[in-house]
């Protein structure tokens, strides 16, 4: 599903990306764990198309997408929420999802009906949130919410762009440990339902062994070990090298 | 069906009311008055597409008097070159074309760019026209502008009716037709999925690209249809004034365009059209009464930024809430 | 003839360099755009024009220049007033609020010197006659205009001395390369902001006192200079003052060169080569 090879991004004098290679399959959920700077954020926003790479590949499909613009990308089913929340602050909940997918379905040019009068996408606007647990909020704005479900909002959000690989920039960053289980049952019940891809960024190690295929580990731009969540917990070089965050 | 739906929002029920006492305003008001008010219903229409560029898709364009002048020239140049095609049924498509075309050219340089960028670069593109047109002045009478003729609307032909009879009759109703016409249209756009898209750009440009959003293209979109909005406006204006200047393209025109809006209110729809009412008569009333209306308006201008930042709507709007919440309580509370 | 048009081009260059350097200050500083920027220009313009015309006939020949100082000092004043008033009340607004308060500014500020000087045209050219003309390879030419350029040279140069060497102006730069940053560091954003506004409407004044010997003080003169200014700030960079100058050359040379050869293709020239540059380098030459 996403090959990367040799991906290498620097800012000036700074190697944030340095020689990253890897591949998650159809259906896989995928991990990547490390300090701050590690990279992680870096790599996302390379695969997302939000900034280009120094040199390297990211293969998606089969397809290279490792030049193309954004919005391209999200055609083409890579999606991703990010880190600080990202969302329409002014639009209903309801909204947030439907621009979404008006937006996926080409809709966004239809100038001259009122958005109200596509049903169809009302509904299923709707059939998302209620995956997401959200339903009951719908016609709030995200001020409104709390931080768990600001980030639910979030994730939904990439969700109905129908992607095929979701690439989640710390999804529980921000919400109370006490709400960080529910958030994460709800977003992966929906991918695994779905059978997506995804790539997720995390700190926290309970989260990523509980809910993860796969686990890799970044450390200074470079992919320190890659393995099941069990493995890597038991990794000497991981606990020295991630000190302090595993709980 | 559709029918149904509007007799039972009160929205619609208000726009029908209003339309009707509209209807009446040639009976109710004295020629003057009526040609100010007019004016004041051009600049709606202006207000009502600069709105969806500043209200729905967070783009301040100092330079919007470029599009106005567009239209106003337009026809005017038409009334000089092409006389005996100057008939309403050509002038308006032509005064829409060619805004079109400059609101394309400008735009597309415009919108690659946001905040004061944006703001400086629509500015100073319109100072350009400006001078074009003040330099060609073989062609566009320079500083001394042009005269506007009356036109035939559908055939009828208005040969040797005075200008303010055939503003007060036949035109305002023209007008009135126009004005409608580009209300319900713009109540469309925006409420359609293409206004969420404008409305996502303006909230958070970042994630409407990543939802796969063209920014870019959607920004231009908006800035063109604001822009031929502008240069209708510019065109009905050219009837009822009589005269085009290059002063319309100027920048401190465009802010007075900027400054009904505001006073009007950018967050409804109705907005812009209130202010340009209220802007209209303001101007007037300031410029009758001292040599330093500048002064006075630039100071209502500060006060109202600076009091009243969601113009008169924003504030109708906050104090119906007000009221709404107090009856209310007054009725829980027996 | 070619010195002639290099020397209008880097006079015309002098003037908008102020008049950008100052703009460019406020937005770096303050991230501001100061649509009323013009209106100092004018104050400085009809202040200068008034001294000269109260003194010219009583003081001597020097203090006549000196008194054009007059206009960068009102120009600075009324700036901080303006600052320490309207200014304020912006920091917290959005850019469009920002944009119509400077827009308020500049309709309330050109009647005001309708008020204070009224509605005529104010002529001082004495110290643009007493100077005379030189002969410089060849032509001949007018000794204020070289006089202008050589001010703004030390003006120019002393900006650059104060923003790199002196810590008030290592402070402004700081601020306006990072303004998270240099509240983190303890600076007093606020007085910095000041000195910056005042700094940047003084230089307008000074631009427009400066041209007040070659062409009357009328209402409006700060309309175009203004907007010449904007171009300048589009082409070189946002706040950037390397930028200005840059920009201030290559505007003011192609204006000169412009008319010289076609009046009416200036300004379009001059609108190409700045539609070009944005093409290539959409933040302007020196922008970030």
């Amino acid at each position: 599903m996403l090959i990367v090879k040799e991906l290498n991004k620097n800012f000036g004098y700074f190697q944030a990306v340095n020689n990253v290679s890897f591949e998650i399959r159809g259906g896989e959920i995928v991990s990547i764990i490390g300090t701050n700077g590690a990279g992680k954020t870096t790599l996302v926003n390379l695969i997302s198309g939000y900034i280009k790479p120094d040199s390297g590949s990211i293969r998606f499909s089969d397809q290279d997408i490792t030049y193309l613009s954004p919005y391209k990308r999200v055609q083409m089913g890579v999606s991703r929420s990010f880190q600080l929340i990202q969302l329409f602050e002014k639009a209903t909940v309801l909204d947030n999802v439907r621009i979404a997918l008006f937006s996926k379905y080409g809709m966004i040019r239809k100038a001259f009906l009122p958005a109200d009068r596509y049903s169809s996408i009302a509904r299923e606007a709707v059939a998302i949130l209620d995956n997401f647990h959200l339903l009951d909020k719908k016609d709030q704005t995200p001020k409104a919410l709390s931080e768990g479900d600001m980030k639910v909002l979030d994730v939904a959000i990439a969700f109905a762009l129908k992607s095929k690989l979701l690439l989640l920039d710390e999804p529980t960053s921000g919400v109370a440990t006490y709400d960080k289980f529910q958030v994460m049952d709800s977003i992966v019940s929906v991918i695994r339902k779905e059978g997506i891809s995804s790539l997720i960024i995390e700190h926290d190690m309970d989260i990523v062994s509980g809910y993860s295929d796969r686990v890799i580990v970044m450390h200074e731009g470079q992919i320190l070990a890659e393995g099941k969540p069990d493995e890597i917990m038991a990794n000497k070089d991981v606990k020295a090298a991630v000190f302090g965050i595993l709980s | 069906m559709e029918l149904k739906r509007m007799l039972g929002n009160p929205r619609w029920v208000a726009y029908g009311i209003i339309l009707l006492v509209l209807l009446f305003v040639p009976y109710l008001l004295p020629t003057f008055d009526l040609m100010l008010f007019e004016y004041g219903l051009t600049f709606g229409i202006v207000g009502l597409g600069f709105n969806l560029l500043l209200g729905y898709t967070g783009l301040l364009s100092f330079g919007h008097g470029a599009y106005f002048a567009a239209g106003a020239y337009a026809v005017a140049m038409m009334g000089k070159y092409l006389p005996q095609a100057f008939a309403m049924e050509l002038l308006i498509p032509a005064a829409l074309l060619f805004s079109l075309l400059v609101s394309i050219i400008f735009g597309f340089l415009c919108v690659r760019h946001t905040k004061i960028f944006f703001s400086i670069l629509a500015l100073s593109l319109s100072m350009l026209l400006f001078a074009l047109i003040f330099k060609l002045y073989h062609l566009t009478g320079g500083s001394d502008g042009l005269r506007v003729p009356i036109p035939t609307i559908l055939g009828m032909s208005f040969k040797g009716v005075r200008r303010p009879l055939f503003l007060t009759g036949t035109y305002y109703y023209f007008l009135l037709a126009m004005f409608t016409l580009s209300f319900l249209i713009m109540r469309g756009i925006v409420s359609s999925p293409f206004g969420k898209a404008l409305q996502a750009i303006r909230d958070n440009e970042i994630r409407a690209e990543l939802i796969g959003i063209r920014v870019r293209r959607y920004r231009l979109y908006a800035f063109c249809i604001s822009g031929m909005y502008a240069g209708l406006g510019g065109a009905l204006w050219s009837f009822v004034n009589g005269h085009v200047t290059a002063d319309l393209s100027h920048w401190v025109f465009s802010g007075e365009i900027v400054y009904m809006t505001l006073l009007g209110g950018f967050g409804m729809l109705e907005g812009p059209v209130i202010g340009a009412m209220i802007f209209t008569y303001l101007k007037l009333y300031a410029m009758g009464n001292t040599e330093y209306w500048m002064f006075v308006i630039g100071a209502t201008l500060i006060i109202l930024v600076l009091l009243l930042p969601s113009g008169v709507s924003g504030a109708a709007a906050a104090l119906w809430t007000k009221m709404r919440k107090g009856r209310k309580t007054e009725g829980v509370s027996c | 003839m070619w010195v002639i048009y290099t020397l209008n081009g880097l006079y015309f260059a002098a003037l908008l360099f102020l008049t950008s350097l100052g703009l460019n200050i406020i937005l770096g500083v303050m991230g501001i755009l100061n649509l009323a920027h013009g209106s100092f220009y004018a104050i400085g313009a009809f202040m200068g024009a008034w001294t000269i015309i109260q003194i010219v006939t009583k003081a001597p020949a020097p203090l006549l220049y000196v008194s054009l100082l007059s206009g960068f000092l009102l120009a600075g004043i009324v700036g901080w007033i303006m600052e320490k008033t309207l200014i304020r009340a912006m920091y917290k607004r959005t850019l469009e609020y920002q944009l119509l308060l400077t827009f308020g500014a500049l309709l309330l500020l050109e009647d005001l010197i309708k008020m204070v000087w009224g509605g005529q045209a104010l002529y001082a050219s004495a110290p643009f006659d007493r100077l005379g003309k030189v002969e410089i390879m060849g032509s001949v030419y007018p000794a204020y205009f070289l006089l202008v350029i050589a001010i703004t040279l030390c003006v120019g140069f002393l900006i650059w001395l104060f923003m790199g060497k002196t810590r008030l102006g290592i402070m402004l730069r700081a601020i306006s390369l990072d303004r998270e940053m240099a509240t983190g560091l303890g600076l007093d954003i606020s007085r910095l902001s000041t000195l910056a506004f005042v700094l940047g409407s003084g230089l307008a004044g000074l631009a427009g006192a400066l041209v007040i010997p070659t062409t009357p003080a009328l209402l409006g003169i700060g309309m175009e200079p203004l907007i010449f200014a904007f171009i300048v700030v589009v082409v070189g960079g946002l706040g950037s003052l390397k930028g200005a100058l840059v920009g201030a050359l290559l505007v003011g040379l192609t204006r000169s060169f412009g008319i010289a050869i076609f009046p009416e293709i200036e300004l379009p020239l001059l609108f190409l080569i700045a539609g070009i540059i944005l093409v290539a380098k959409p933040q302007g030459l020196f922008g970030r």
